[in-house]
Formats: structure tokens, sequence, C-alpha cells
């Protein structure tokens, strides 16, 4: 194992390399030096409906060194570049914030920083991990562990035996990194994965040992899931044939949440391949189900401006094309409410555990 | 101004009213009017209100609300009166400001900050004033020259000086000391005076003839009650002030904490005398026509409108006493009621010519920019004097000034110890708001700013047009001084105190426009500036990032490149992506540093057109005129000589002569100040 990661590393380190050849190359042609990196955009996504994911285009954006407006980014991207091919001489991992304050200093000569926020170093990663088309875990940049798991499911992480079972109600931590030569699953025997947005349900669920009465592992990524999560999910489906499910907040924000988990997300489109679960279902909140379940209309919140436009941005993505779907959104802007997850708690503390999921689960009420 | 009258005629219709509560029946209005007060009685207290006396007890009216302001009114008003002496005999002032902390008691001398007795002491080397006088000037409020005449003076009511020496004998009990010499062959006088302030009056304590040191002047000590305290409306900030609008006083200023201080004479050229001026038939209202009629000592009408107002030549006269139906030959005495009232009506509906306007004697555009440079260290400076204009039949002048940016060496200060700025951190100095400086017949104004009709102007005035950015409803912002000045035979106050201008629409619109041309030739400063910077920074950008990317690009191949060549490579590409020799060329002409920028610009009325002059001149030497003139000479065929400039603390060559009158009476003072000032012992000898 620890030799195919170090070939690989060798592949990653000779394109970062490559950023400097492409400099030194224009520089005797007396040529601008531009490198081509791929639009992380909608404009440049695709909805391949045949594989039910979400695909990066081949629209690519110029970054010249020797145009006012690009020359910073330029001279940032060549200093994540070299900052990440350090990384894997020494064979590292490292976090985005620890790359920022890496590259950061003030440029000779001058009261200017290379950069000022760490929003400004952490686009020029993920744009190299696209131009590149290096998987972030290969140019060895995690992201925060993010997410929990708990069930029945024995993992392998640095050799240490870890089973989810026996982990209590706080379960696992998840790496951002759960590629096989990193995590191992060496035993699962759950039936399906319930994906959770909110630690709040998810912590109720772990209390209540839902996982344990209907033999599911349960996921949450703590909002919008991180790779990590949605890797171990994608990685369930794919090695146990698990079904995934994904219990979110009843809002436009809770209806992107199961799209990106489903068909990828438009900023990490190139990464679909490898994290969406097209045959994902969406178990809950829907719009439906505050009269199905006679949640009092008090419990809703106001749909904002803001809400009301994301929902009708997502009226148009094509992979909210089915009926189904136009129906679940539409009724939700016809309503004017969103409902939390934690709103059911109205009716009983355990009402998640005990009446919520169960019913959904026999009535197999979801939408794909 | 006019005294309280008693309520005579109130009394009557009043003491029914107040009768009834004698009976006890009723408790309501037993317990609304307390004691019961019969007309008789009221009559027996109703008396006449002294001037003084009404002063003493609305001493807010007139600056004296609280120590700080005392102090600082005190010294204004004896500047200002040794200022308009000076002027008006032709002299070139030069004042001495001297405080001093009092003890109380027996009491050590406490510190400046905590003291609460202050002696001031001011010295002029203006005309003198002549011993019969001396008591009444000091001593009696409203008396003086300036209120009975239309001619523009800083004083304008004749109680500033007295009421200061009433607020002094009112706090600390003791007189004014006066030591005053008319030539070097009248002797001094030396008075100490207090107020009755039931009849007005001057009490004399003492009047002997003394000794003086001094040539010829006048020096006044007042004992007050004050508080000193630096910054925002104190008294160093009304001398520096005071010295920006007069350049050619020179002004000598011991802090109470020892210091002195000097404001060299920045220009040696008394501002032209002004004229004094009839008032002009638009100015007055009804009743003032009705006591001018009265007062008046022309046997016909047409002669009474001839020579009471300016602008009105016997035709003209002739032509309203017609429309208004009345004989021209009628007396103005016999002119009242219905008919002095269309009269009035008719005068206000003739076109006359506006008033003239050599009563009023403008600062001048050379003379705000030699003052704005003397005291304010700024990159950009420029002046603007607008023609003058009427308000309600009074002429006035607007002039507008303008410093910006901040000083070369105190700019480039902060950039040496550049330290770099951590994630959050913002450079400091951004948020500093323009300052406004106001005067009102070369007097500055320092309370009630946003009163004032200026500071609205300033307010109402688009800066972002000019490259300024400004917050709704705020001064605009940025390193800058705006200087405005309103030069009138009678300037509008808001107030006795003399504070704020009143807003008429006139003025307002002058103001605007005088303002809108500083920012004009601001904006024209900031924009060249910018284009010349922006050209520099797209350069520097490159160069830059070239060192980053080449150290990257150099620890991506493992340290093994040859840097420098790469590095020249891609400087060459920069070089010729950005204008090469061109850019350098213009970078090179404007003098551009790192800083980019010559240090300092001064833009005239004249050379707006694509000539703005860099000056290169150290702050020591005072060289802003030098580029200036020779300027002057170059365009406009000098239209007038040069003038030589002295450096900043020697004492001033008598100036070339300009005009041969007044060459005469500036060389007099200059050479005898410099005898008096060698000696300065500024304390009566007894």
């Amino acid at each position: 194992m620890a030799k195919t990661k170090l070939t690989r590393n060798g592949a990653v380190e000779k394109k970062l390399i490559g950023l400097a050849d492409l400099v030194i190359a224009a520089a005797q042609q007396a040529k601008d030096p531009t490198m081509a990196i791929p639009i992380r955009a909608l404009s440049n996504v695709t909805f391949n409906e045949r594989k039910g994911l979400l695909e990066m285009g081949k629209k690519k954006q110029a970054r010249s060194f020797f145009n006012v407006g690009m020359a910073k980014k330029f001279m940032q991207t060549m200093l994540v570049a070299d900052a990440l091919s350090e990384l894997q001489r020494a064979e590292l991992t490292t976090s985005l914030r620890e790359i920022y304050y890496r590259t950061k200093h003030t440029i000779q000569d001058s009261n200017e920083n290379t950069f000022d926020t760490q929003d400004e170093s952490d686009p020029i990663i993920e744009d190299l991990e696209v131009s590149l088309a290096a998987l972030r875990e290969e140019l060895h940049v995690r992201a925060e562990n993010g997410g929990s798991v708990v069930g029945p499911l024995v993992l392998g992480d640095d050799g240490d035996r870890v089973d989810c079972a026996k982990l209590g109600k706080g379960g696992y931590s998840v790496p951002s990194i759960v590629e096989p030569e990193y995590v191992e699953i060496r035993r699962c025997t759950a039936d399906f994965v319930l994906l959770v947005e909110k630690g709040t349900q998810w912590n109720r669920l772990s209390e209540d040992k839902f996982w344990r009465r209907y033999n599911c592992v349960l996921l949450t990524g703590n909002g919008q899931p991180p790779r990590g999560v949605r890797r171990l999910a994608r990685r369930l489906h794919e090695e146990y044939r698990l079904p995934v499910y994904v219990l979110v907040d009843n809002d436009p924000w809770g209806y992107y949440i199961y799209s990106v988990v489903k068909q990828g997300s438009i900023n990490l489109a190139f990464e679909s391949e490898r994290m969406a679960i097209p045959k994902a279902k969406f178990i809950g909140l829907s719009s439906a189900d505050p009269e199905r379940y006679e949640l009092p209309r008090n419990v809703g919140i106001k749909l904002n401006d803001k809400d009301i436009a994301r929902a009708k941005e997502l009226l148009n993505y094509q992979w909210f094309q089915k009926p189904a779907w136009q129906e679940e959104i539409k009724r939700m802007l016809a309503s004017g409410l969103k409902y939390e997850l934690d709103a059911l708690a109205n009716k009983d503390f355990q009402y998640l555990t005990k009446k919520y999921l169960p019913r959904k689960l026999k009535e197999k009420d979801w939408l794909d | 101004m006019a005294t309280h009258k008693p309520r005579t005629s109130a009394t009557k219709s009043d003491s029914p009213s107040k009768k009834p509560p004698q009976l006890p029946a009723s408790k309501k209005s037993d317990s609304r009017v307390a004691p019961a007060v019969t007309a008789v009685e009221m009559g027996a207290r109703q008396r006449e209100i002294s001037v003084s006396e009404f002063f003493t007890k609305n001493r807010h009216l007139l600056g004296f609300d609280n120590p700080r302001k005392a102090l600082l009114t005190c010294v204004k008003e004896a500047v200002d009166n040794a200022l308009d002496a000076c002027e008006e005999a032709g002299i070139l002032p030069e004042v001495t400001v001297q405080l001093e902390v009092v003890a109380i008691g027996t009491a050590a001398l406490p510190p400046a900050s905590q003291a609460t007795r202050f002696r001031i002491t001011v010295t002029d080397n203006g005309p003198g004033i002549v011993r019969q006088q001396i008591p009444r000037v000091f001593a009696k409020l409203l008396y003086g020259s300036k209120f009975h005449r239309l001619r523009m003076s800083r004083g304008q009511q004749g109680i500033g000086i007295s009421a200061a020496g009433m607020y002094g004998q009112l706090t600390t009990g003791k007189p004014v000391k006066i030591i005053s010499r008319t030539g070097p062959k009248a002797s001094a006088h030396y008075f100490e005076v207090q107020i009755d302030t039931k009849k007005n009056e001057p009490l004399v304590h003492e009047n002997k003839q003394i000794e003086w040191d001094r040539p010829q002047g006048t020096q006044v000590a007042i004992e007050v009650e004050g508080r000193y305290q630096k910054g925002r409306a104190s008294v160093d900030e009304y001398l520096e002030q005071t010295s920006i609008a007069n350049p050619h006083v020179r002004l000598i200023y011991r802090t109470p904490e020892g210091e002195t201080k000097d404001y060299p004479r920045a220009y040696h050229e008394l501002p032209p005398s002004p004229k004094e001026i009839k008032p002009h038939p638009y100015g007055i209202e009804f009743g003032m026509l009705l006591k001018m009629l009265q007062e008046s000592k022309s046997s016909t009408l047409s002669s009474f409108l001839e020579n009471e107002f300016c602008r009105v030549p016997p035709a003209l006269a002739d032509e309203m006493c017609k429309a208004a139906k009345v004989s021209p030959k009628a007396k103005p005495r016999d002119v009242r009621g219905a008919i002095a009232e269309t009269l009035y009506h008719t005068i206000q509906a003739t076109k006359i010519m506006a008033p003239p306007t050599n009563c009023l004697s403008p600062i001048g555009e050379k003379a705000i920019l030699s003052g704005l440079y003397k005291q304010i260290k700024g990159e950009f400076y420029t002046a603007v004097s607008r023609p003058p204009a009427v308000y309600r039949g009074n002429p006035f002048i607007i002039e507008a000034g303008l410093a910006f940016g901040k000083a070369p060496d105190s700019a480039t200060k902060p950039e040496k110890q550049a330290v770099p700025l951590a994630e959050g951190e913002e450079e400091e100095g951004d948020s500093e708001l323009a300052r406004v400086i106001r005067y009102a017949n070369r007097v500055p104004l320092l309370y009630q700013q946003s009163s004032c009709a200026t500071f609205k102007a300033v307010l109402a005035t688009t800066w972002r047009n000019y490259g300024i950015s400004q917050s709704r409803g705020a001064m605009p912002a940025g390193p800058m001084v705006i200087f405005v000045h309103m030069a009138s035979v009678w300037v509008p106050f808001t107030s006795e105190s003399k504070e704020a201008i009143a807003e008429y629409d006139e003025i307002h619109k002058e103001i605007t426009l005088a303002l809108r041309e500083c920012g004009r030739r601001l904006g024209l400063f900031l924009r060249r500036r910018e284009r010349a910077a922006s050209e520099f920074r797209r350069r520097n950008i490159f160069e830059l990032y070239i060192e980053e990317v080449v150290e990257a690009c150099n620890r991506l191949k493992g340290g093994k490149l040859p840097t420098e060549k790469l590095k020249a490579q891609l400087q060459k590409i920069a070089s010729s992506r950005t204008g090469g020799i061109k850019t350098d060329e213009t970078l090179g002409k404007t003098g551009a540093g790192p800083e980019g920028l010559p240090h300092s610009i001064i833009v005239t009325a004249e050379g707006i057109e694509g000539e703005v002059l860099p000056v290169t001149a150290s702050v020591e030497v005072v060289a802003v005129e030098e580029p200036q003139s020779s300027a002057d000479s170059s365009r406009t065929g000098a239209k007038k000589p040069k003038q030589r400039r002295g450096k900043k603390k020697t004492t001033p060559v008598a100036p070339a002569p300009s005009a041969p009158k007044k060459s005469v009476s500036v060389k007099k003072p200059a050479s005898k100040s410099r005898a008096g000032r060698t000696v300065h012992r500024p304390r009566t000898r007894r």
C-alpha cells in the first residue's frame, strides 16, 4: 500500500513542477505565462442523466501573469503549488488553513501580503485540484473532521480497529480522507445508511439507539456534508450495496444538500464520479410532512427572500426536473414556510425516533 | 442694542386678574399665584436695567458660558481689537499674547492644566489710544467706533473688550490694566479701570504716566477665571487659525506652560484698508428707515435718499419719490405712516445698483495660500476668492481655501516602519475626516460649527465628484483642511457671541461656489496624482510578483534554477507590456520616488490649465511664493512685483516698494518692532 501511495505522489509532484516549467518556457519565448483553469461554476456543469451525476464541462479560464487583474492570483497559485509540492516531498498532510499560513508572507520591499485571508488561498487549492486533475487527498490536503458515524460498522484506521457500535453516543469522527489506503471497512452488517443533515438530530437518533433497532449506519456531516462523509457513504453504498437515505431540514438548503449527496456539487463537479450516490433517497423533511404528520403551522418559519430565490433556482436545475420534485418545491413555496427537523420535538422529544422515521420507512415514503 | 424696558403698559391689564387672590375663598387660585402683589408693589420693583447688568446675568450671550470658553473669548476680543487698530492705522501688526497662571491667595502656583485663574496680557504695536478715551473703551459696554459705520472690521458691536474686562471684574474682582502710548514722542499712560455695572460707566482706579519700553502701542492685561485646555476651540487653536487667515500678522504666544510660540509673518503687505460705506437701500428695514427719516439733517426727501444711502444718484432719488407719490421736496421728518411705508416698498421694488465693494478687504488668494502653507502641512493647497456679492444690501466676499494631504515627511514615516498587517487589520488613519476652519472678517470662529452657514455648505457640497469620499450627511473624508472666510461690512452672526454665520441664501450660494472651485482643483490634482501612481503601481505589481514567482519556481524545481536569468526574462516581458520607456518618462517627469509624488503642489486661479506646479520646497524655507511668483511673471507678466521672502525666523526685511504710499508706513513699525522685541518686558513697572 505504501508503494502505491508513493508512485501516485510522484505523479502529483510532477504535475506541480509542471507549473514551474510552464513559467520557464514562457519566459524563454518572451510570452506571457498562462495557465488554463477549468471553470467551477454552473455554466460549466452538465447533468449526465444516464449516470445520474453532475459532470464538469471543458470550459477553461486563462490565468496569465502579465495582466494587472490576474497577476496576484497567478503569483498566489505558484506559491500554493510550491507549498503543495513541499508537502509531497515531506509526505505530510495538512489543512487548508495551514496552507494559508504557510504561504502567507509580506512581499519584499512593500507592505503587501501574499494572502490577506484564507478566502484567497482556498479557491486556489480547488483551482489546482481541478486543473491538475488531482484529488485533494492526493494533494495531501485534508479538511476539518466534519462528521460522525455510529452503527454496526467496523473500520480500520491507522491499524486500529474501530467498532462503530461500541463508541457510545458520540460515535467515530469521520476523517476527511477515507480512501481505502487510509480507512479500511472491515465489516458492515447494517441494512441501510441514514445521512442526517444536523448534528443535533443525529445525536437524538444516536442517543435513542435508533441504529440498533433499525440496523443502520447513522452518518452526519453537520450541515453540508464534507468530502469524508460523502465518500464514506458512497463506499458503504458501493462496497456493501446499502441504500442511502438522506434526512434534512425542509428548506431549499436541505434540498440542495440532498442533491449534492446524490449528484455531486457544482463547485466540485469533477469529484462527482467518486462522491455521488445517484440512488440516494430523500426521506424527509418533505413539504408534505407537516400535513401528514400534523405539525402545527406555528412551528414553521417564514421563508425569507433568500430562501425563495434559492428555491426558484433549484426549480430550474436540470436534476430537479422530476415531477415529484417540482411538486415538492412548489408546495414549499406555496405554503411560504420552512420546517426544521428539530420542530418535530413539538410533538414529543422522541417523535423523530419513535414515530416519524419508523412510519417513513414502513410506508417507503421517500423521494428519489 | 436696546435695553429691556420696564413693562409699564402691561401692569394695567395684569393687575385686575391678580387682585382676586386677596379673597381667601378660592384655594385654587391661591396656590397658583401664591403671594398676591398689587400694581403699586409691582410698580415699585420695576426699574431700568442697565446693559452691563443685563450682560452680567446673560454672559453666555457674549461667549462667557464656561471658564474654558471665557478664557478664549477674552484673548479673542483683545487680539481682535489689537489687529483692527493696527490695520486701521496702516501698521503691520505684531501682537504678543501672554497667558499666565495666577495663584489664588497664598496658594502655590498650580500647573496650567489645573489652574482656574489666569492673567491675559495682549500687547500690540498699534496706534495707541488717546488718554481720555482709554477708560471708556475698556470699561463701558457698547462704546466704540465700529458699530455706527458700515466698514469691514473684526469687532462690530463695541461690546467685546469691555465685556472681557467685566467678566474679569466679576470673577476675580481685579481691574483691567492698560498701558497705551500713541507714539515715541508721547508718554505712555497706565490705567486701571473697572466698570460700574449699574450705570455702565468706567471707574478709574489708577491713572498715571509711566515709562514704557515700547515706542507705540497698547497693552491690556485682564485677570480672569478660566481654564486652559489644548485641542479643539482652545486659545492655541484660535491663535493658530488667526495666523492662517492673517499671514501679515506676526504673532507671539507665550503659553501658560512657559512655551513661546512664534507665528512668523508670511505676507509682508497690509491688506488694503477697507472703505466705509453708507447703507444700501436694500439692506434696511422699515423701522430703520423711519428712524433715519426722523434723524436726517437733509432738507428734502430726495437729498435725504441721495445722502444717506449709497448707490442713489439724484435722478434715481426723484424717480423713487415719484413712484411713491411723495414730493421730492417734502421734508424727511414729515414722511411717516402710510406714506413712509409706500416709500419703503417703492425703494425695495426699484432697481438699484449693487453696493460698492471697496469697503471689503478680502484676504486674497495668495495670502490664504501662504497662510495655509505656513501652518498646515499638506501636499496640495488652493485658494479661491469669489467676486463680491450682496445679501440684504450688505456686500460680502467669500473666500475658500483647501489644504490637502499629509506632509511629505510625516507621510513617509509610517511607511518606513511598515509592519506587515495581520488578518482583519487595516491601514490606520483612513477614517480621518476633513476639518473646517471658519472665519468672519479674518476672525476664526471656533464654536457652533454645525449651525454655521460655512459648515453646512461644506456638507452640502458633493465632494465625491472631486475624488474625495464622503458618507451621507458627513464631512468629506481625508486629510484635509477646508478654509472658509466671509468678509463683509456686516457679518450676520447667529448670536452676539459671534460664533456662527447665519445662512442667507446668497451667502450659502457663494460659499458653495467657492468650495466647488476648490474641489475642482483638488479633483484635478488627485486625478493626476492617481494616474501617475496607478501607472507606477502597474509596473510595480509585476516587479514585486516576479520575485515571488521566480522564488516559487526555483523551489519547485528543487533550487536548481538560474533565477537571475528567469527574473531578467520576466522583467523584460513586464516592461514591454506596461508601456516601457514611456512610463519611465511620465514617472520621471513627476519626480516620482517610491512615494510617487512631488512634495507639494499649489494651484492658483491662473494656473489650473495643465500648469500645476510642483513645489519642491522643504518646510523650513518658506518658498511657496517663489515658484508661484516666478510662474506669475512667466504667465501673466507679473501682476505684482516679486516680493522678497525672509526665512522663517528672521525679522522681515522691509519689503520691496510695491506701493510707495504704503512702504513708508510698513517700514517704520518693522524697524521699531525689532527694537521692541529685543528688550521686551511686557509687565508694567511700578
